[in-house]
């Protein structure tokens, strides 16, 4: 059963904001923006789209959760989850809203949910030194061996299926896989085949379609499949699900609030597209702008933008490496990283996902041999890693890279696709995180698809190096420039998150998404399930080994109307397949512990909770901090006794507000 | 004693190994086979347990060499003195001086885009540069259509396509160009640039076969490059030459195993302007089993009596054609690009086109941009009808009257790319450079006469890894004026003056004076 989902208006008596520039709606926002965009008046001449922007939006409220209702609204009648019940008598002290404001106040915290209690905020910041790795808790051999067989079986099953149905079955679906009329096959039936008959048998957990905005909940559309997910037919029927999937750090995927309305004033200026590529006439001063303030956000001398996150990678390592040079790069990386990198004609190398040494020896041994058969000095060495890794959850050991960096003068491409806006106490990427001055990084890199909910991708560095980029980057000279609207959405956002527009509110939505992701984790650790990645991370990996568990998964946290994403191989590794949870600023701490309480009813049925305790979890005894839990465990000889960490759900919530905020253990 | 005892206990295991070892089937025949072996021929034996030492080795040892065969062996004192010394070339090399002064001149438009755009100095200048063929940018209906979707979808989707990226809009424009086209199925991409790149890849895979026009565009080449296929080239537009090298790959290929061949080319070619011979071509696809991707991003909406492209101008039926591949963002104002085909070609890239799988999906209010344009120039076709106008009145004032450039795009293609005469190259003896510098200098000159033109960015092209290298396959710079229905014939009649003008100014200078300005 779904737990109850508490509605916002249980939680308006601990609301902390003050509304006092709530009764502004959006509509007269939107007109004073108008104002300063209609190119006709002289004061727009000196006014940039950003003073505009700033002008309108400043000395508005500043908690994120600005056009609530009108009035705090105490309600004497007992303030239940569900549909809010409108026609009973009236028992409130105050007049009640109208049910346009409550369902517009409804269709707000849809997206972004309202704060639960002020204390729900965490500083995104590294303590300490170097980046330890997390500690990784291996399932029982049991799951290992039962995983493998599984494969086996399908593997098995899938070749006798083709074996027969190939001679056998007039099925459509053969037809592509033989040659027919003189063609070869569309595909090879080994290289389909893992699609054909393992990720067939699971598609419906895949590319569930929505409708809206996908905030903190959002809207799936009902599908069901009548030919094993050959195909679907759409019920026309949706689900209202909340949603750890999507890469919406910041919760800026609204469709209302001050980007919203200055995206929507902006269209109206500039309309939908610039209808050309950068270089011939799609620069305008919107996109100069955003540059600017990129630049700036990053702590880089200058930037650029792309109308697209993967061609950003895909055409920067032609510009910057070519033949004759090395690109080192994490095992793990994006694939746009490895076009790029492949389409630049440098040699590729790859070294242990965030493993210091293993690069270390890369590059001793890259550098001590030269270029294969010349041995030949490489002209440059460029290494190229992610900041936050999008499967792993793992950050990478900057301090440790760039200690390398002054021994081996190789030049660092930093992917910050996943950490910029989600990590660092002033939601600029894993430089902030780490305090390191983000001049020390060669090229930081980054998409605005996440955390900004815009599209499109950036490069920030030295300015002749952008200048470079400009004029040879394939995709500034031939490519479409991003669009208007979009632009707006960054330029907003970017001002939100660093507190000029909306003082308060960037400041919230950046302790918000720390504190989740860090409650979150430690509450699924003492439920016993296994989790990955480092402690700051919004991204949550849930190991869950064998491929039936990803359906079996999947449908159970949809029955309890959450969204969730699996992956499987080839993504990961074979016996890792895993759910991944996809922390949110529009989530507040009752949707953590609805997912926590569907992870604990999940977690049992499906066998889930085999953790050991080595990574954390454990209870451990008053008068004990997580800070001087080491000491203590060596004190009473402790060291190597776990102790499987299997919390009651009533005390992984009652316990983890507070806990979370100390080290994780 | 211990010895004793010791030897007893080896004398008890052994007879316990040699008993467990009788057990085993088959073990009587090899312990025959070894004593007889020995008797006849030690030196045999001694060989055949170098043979077994040897494939055990074999058996243990790393599956690949770690080192290349020229790994030289050094010391860590060596190694750090190497480290020390090595010093990396700068990332990036300077700009050149031409792309400097390029980037200074760039023009900066303020507000929006449109037939008359206001740049970054105050001017307001006609704009002959954007794909605004139709003007849908200042489209009022389009814009409320933009901002209602907005007003549910928010901006960007956050994330791929296949994790909860994929929005009803998105479902909604894919029916919406498949209908328009006429095919089974299509897929929307997130950006038009790149597309192609990735739907060739999606397909094309080591040891296919893939020829293509010396002219393809960039992001084709790309695609080439990373499909890792075996490449042929044939000659810009030339049937002929393609049907020699088809009949060149059949034969050789006729004794092996049969794999995918496709022919890559262009409906108009982003680098020539000029476009395909369609049906001759899905003559010879048919007659030697090739499949055709047609790359339609500068014909789509641009080409047919109602824009559907080359396969509506020249009456192929669309289903002839493997792969279309679209633009949602030069003409139709959105972004995004497009891949249309059967339904097994468009779901197979859903899981397999790079930049589908791995990048964030297309904004909803592009999405919804697109199939609000597609709508409006389906019911509309007169709006093409007046571009075309526009584009033969710019046509009268440049090609047959100019004594310096011809015109090499098709009559219809509101792209239009003008090159120097051959005689001129020829006469004046100029090299790419030289062109380049030359039709800078008249860009540079049609902007002070209030026109904004822009030239062919060909470097990128050229200097692909994988490019053809050869005199037939040279891309000649051109300068490229952008015709647009929101400008009255008259307005278009006096641009044109203007770059005619303007480029006879520029041939004519004294040769000193564009010394000085390279
Ligand atoms: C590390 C990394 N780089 C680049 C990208 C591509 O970005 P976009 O989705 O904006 O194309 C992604 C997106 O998934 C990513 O994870």
């Amino acid at each position: 059963m779904p737990r109850k989902i508490s509605l916002p208006f249980t939680n308006n008596t601990s609301m902390p904001q003050t509304d006092k520039g709530g009764e502004r709606s959006s509509q007269s926002k939107g007109n004073r923006l108008s104002n300063f965009f209609s190119p006709s008046p002289r004061s727009s001449q000196q006014l940039s789209a950003q003073q505009a922007l700033m002008a309108v939006h400043n000395g508005s409220t500043p908690s994120v959760t600005a056009p609530s209702l009108s009035l705090p609204t105490i309600s004497l009648s007992t303030a239940t989850a569900g549909e809010p019940n409108l026609d009973e008598p009236n028992t409130t002290l105050f007049q009640p809203p109208s049910s346009e404001e409550v369902s517009r106040k409804r269709r707000f915290d849809a997206q972004f949910g309202p704060l639960v209690h002020p204390s729900h905020r965490y500083v995104s910041k590294h303590h300490g030194e170097g980046l330890t790795a997390p500690v990784i808790d291996d399932p029982p051999y049991y799951f290992v061996l039962t995983t493998y067989i599984s494969y086996l079986l399908l593997i098995a099953l899938g070749h006798i299926r083709d074996f027969f149905g190939k001679r056998f079955s007039k099925k459509q679906m053969y037809n592509t896989l033989q040659a027919a009329g003189g063609y070869a096959p569309l595909t090879d039936d080994f290289d389909s085949f893992y699609v054909r008959r393992l990720k067939m048998r699971i598609d419906d957990c895949f590319a569930r379609p929505i409708i809206g905005v996908p905030g903190r909940y959002m809207s799936l559309m009902d599908r069901v499949s009548d030919d094993f997910n050959a195909s679907y037919r759409y019920t026309g029927t949706h689900t209202e699900t909340l949603n750890v999937s999507s890469y919406n750090y910041l919760g800026f995927a609204q469709s209302e609030g001050p980007c919203a309305d200055a995206v929507e004033e902006c269209i109206r200026k500039y309309g939908v597209s610039f209808c050309s590529p950068r270089a011939d006439a799609g620069t305008s001063d919107l996109v100069i702008e955003v540059e600017r303030e990129i630049a700036a956000f990053v702590g880089k001398p200058a930037a650029m933008i792309f109308s697209m996150g993967f061609v950003t990678n895909a055409s920067s390592f032609p510009a910057l490496v070519s033949k004759g040079c090395l690109i080192i790069s994490d095992e793990l990386n994006h694939a746009s990283i490895r076009i790029g990198a492949r389409l630049s004609g440098a040699v590729i190398r790859s070294f242990r996902h965030n493993d210091m040494d293993d690069l270390e020896s890369r590059l001793r041994e890259a550098i001590a041999q030269g270029q294969p058969r010349t041995h030949r000095p490489w002209k440059k060495i460029l290494v190229a890693v992610e900041g936050l890794y999008s499967m792993e959850g793992t950050m990478c050991d900057l301090p440790g890279i760039l200690r390398l960096k002054e021994a081996y003068k190789f030049f660092l491409f930093v992917d910050e696709a996943h950490s910029v806006g989600a990590l660092g106490p002033n939601g600029r990427g894993v430089c902030d995180y780490f305090g390191i001055d983000p001049a020390r990084v060669d090229i930081l890199m980054g998409t605005l698809t996440k955390s900004f909910g815009a599209n499109g991708g950036y490069v920030a560095a030295e300015p002749h190096i952008i200048a470079k980029l400009k004029s040879t980057n394939a995709s500034t000279l031939l490519g479409e420039s991003p669009a208007p609207g979009v632009l707006m959405q960054i330029m907003a956002s970017l001002k939100l998150i660093t507190g000029e527009l909306c003082p308060g509110q960037g400041e919230e939505r950046l302790q918000r998404i720390a504190f989740n992701s860090r409650y979150l984790r430690l509450g699924l650790k003492r439920l016993g399930l296994i989790v990955y990645g480092h402690d700051d991370s919004p991204i949550i990996p849930v190991p869950l080994y064998h491929p039936g568990k990803m359906s079996a998964f999947s449908h159970e946290m949809l029955k309890r109307k959450i969204s969730i994403v699996v992956v499987g191989y080839p993504a990961t590794p074979l016996i890792s397949s895993r759910a991944r949870f996809c922390v949110s600023s529009a989530h507040n701490k009752d949707d953590m512990d609805r997912l926590l309480a569907a992870c604990d009813e999940v977690g049992d049925i499906l066998q889930l909770k085999f953790s050991t305790g080595i990574a954390g979890g454990q209870r451990i005894p008053e008068g004990v901090t997580p800070e001087d839990e080491a000491q203590w465990r060596k004190e009473n000889g402790l060291e190597r006794t776990f102790e499987a960490p299997r919390w009651p759900l009533e005390d992984v919530i009652a316990a983890g507000a507070v806990d979370c905020k100390s080290k994780l253990r | 004693m211990d010895f004793q005892e010791a030897q007893g206990r080896l004398l008890a295991s052994f007879d316990e190994v040699s008993h467990v070892f009788h057990k085993v089937p088959g073990s009587a025949i090899l312990s025959r086979y070894i004593q007889t072996s020995y008797q006849n021929d030690p030196v045999r034996s001694i060989l055949e347990v170098f043979l077994v030492i040897f494939f055990i080795r074999y058996l243990l040892s790393p599956s690949y060499p770690t080192h290349g065969p020229n790994y030289v062996k050094l010391r860590e004192e060596e190694i750090d003195e190497l480290v020390q010394d090595w010093e990396p070339e700068p990332l990036v090399p300077r700009q050149t001086p031409f792309e400097e002064a390029e980037a200074d001149k760039l023009p900066v438009i303020v507000g929006p885009t449109g037939p008359k755009s206001k740049l970054s100095n105050g001017k307001t200048v006609t704009n002959l540069a954007s794909y605004n063929f139709y003007n849908f940018n200042a489209n009022e209906q389009i814009k409320e259509k933009a901002i209602q979707t907005l007003r549910t979808y928010g901006v960007g989707p956050c994330g791929p396509p296949q994790f909860y990226g994929t929005q009803d809009v998105h479902m909604k424009t894919e029916a919406d160009i498949a209908a328009y086209l006429g095919t089974q199925g299509c897929i929307v991409y997130a950006q038009a640039f790149s597309t192609i790149s990735s739907v060739i890849p999606a397909f094309c895979k080591r040891g296919d076969i893939i020829i293509a026009d010396k002219m393809v565009n960039y992001s084709i080449r790309k695609g080439l490059e990373i499909s890792r296929s075996n490449i042929k080239w044939f000659n810009h537009n030339d049937m002929e030459d393609l049907e020699r090298v088809m009949q060149k790959v059949v034969k050789e290929q006729a004794k092996k195993k049969l794999t995918r061949r496709f022919i890559v080319t262009e409906g108009l070619f982003e680098m020539v302007g000029d476009s395909v011979d369609l049906p001759k071509l899905v003559e010879l696809k048919e007659k030697y089993k090739f499949r055709i991707v047609l790359d339609e991003t500068w014909s789509f909406g641009v080409l047919g009596r109602t824009g559907r492209g080359l396969t509506e101008a020249q009456n192929v039926d669309s289903s002839q054609i493997d792969m279309i591949v679209g633009s949602l963002a030069g003409p139709l104002c959105a972004g995004g690009g497009f891949c249309c085909g059967t339904r097994d070609v468009v779901e197979h890239q859903r899981i397999s086109a790079a930049s589908y799988t791995f990048s964030a999906a297309l904004p909803a209010m592009l999405a919804v941009t697109a199939s609000e344009t597609l709508n409006v120039l389906q019911s509309n076709p007169e709006i093409l009808t007046q571009c075309r106008e526009n584009i033969k009145t710019m046509r009268a004032q440049l090609d047959p009257r100019s004594d310096w450039v011809v015109c090499t795009s098709s009559p219809e293609n509101p792209v239009m790319l003008l090159v120097l005469k051959p005689d001129v190259v020829r006469v004046r003896e100029l090299t790419y450079e030289d062109q380049e510098r030359i039709l800078q200098e008249c860009v540079e000159e049609t902007l002070n006469n209030g026109v904004l033109v822009t030239r062919l960015k060909s470097l990128p092209t050229i200097q692909s890894i994988g490019a053809p290298r050869d005199e037939t396959s040279n891309i000649q710079p051109a300068l490229k004026v952008c015709i647009t229905s929101g400008l009255s014939k008259k307005e278009i009649e006096k641009a044109g003056v203007v770059i005619r003008h303007a480029i006879t100014k520029v041939m004519t200078r004294k040769p000193n004076r564009q010394a000085s300005v390279a």
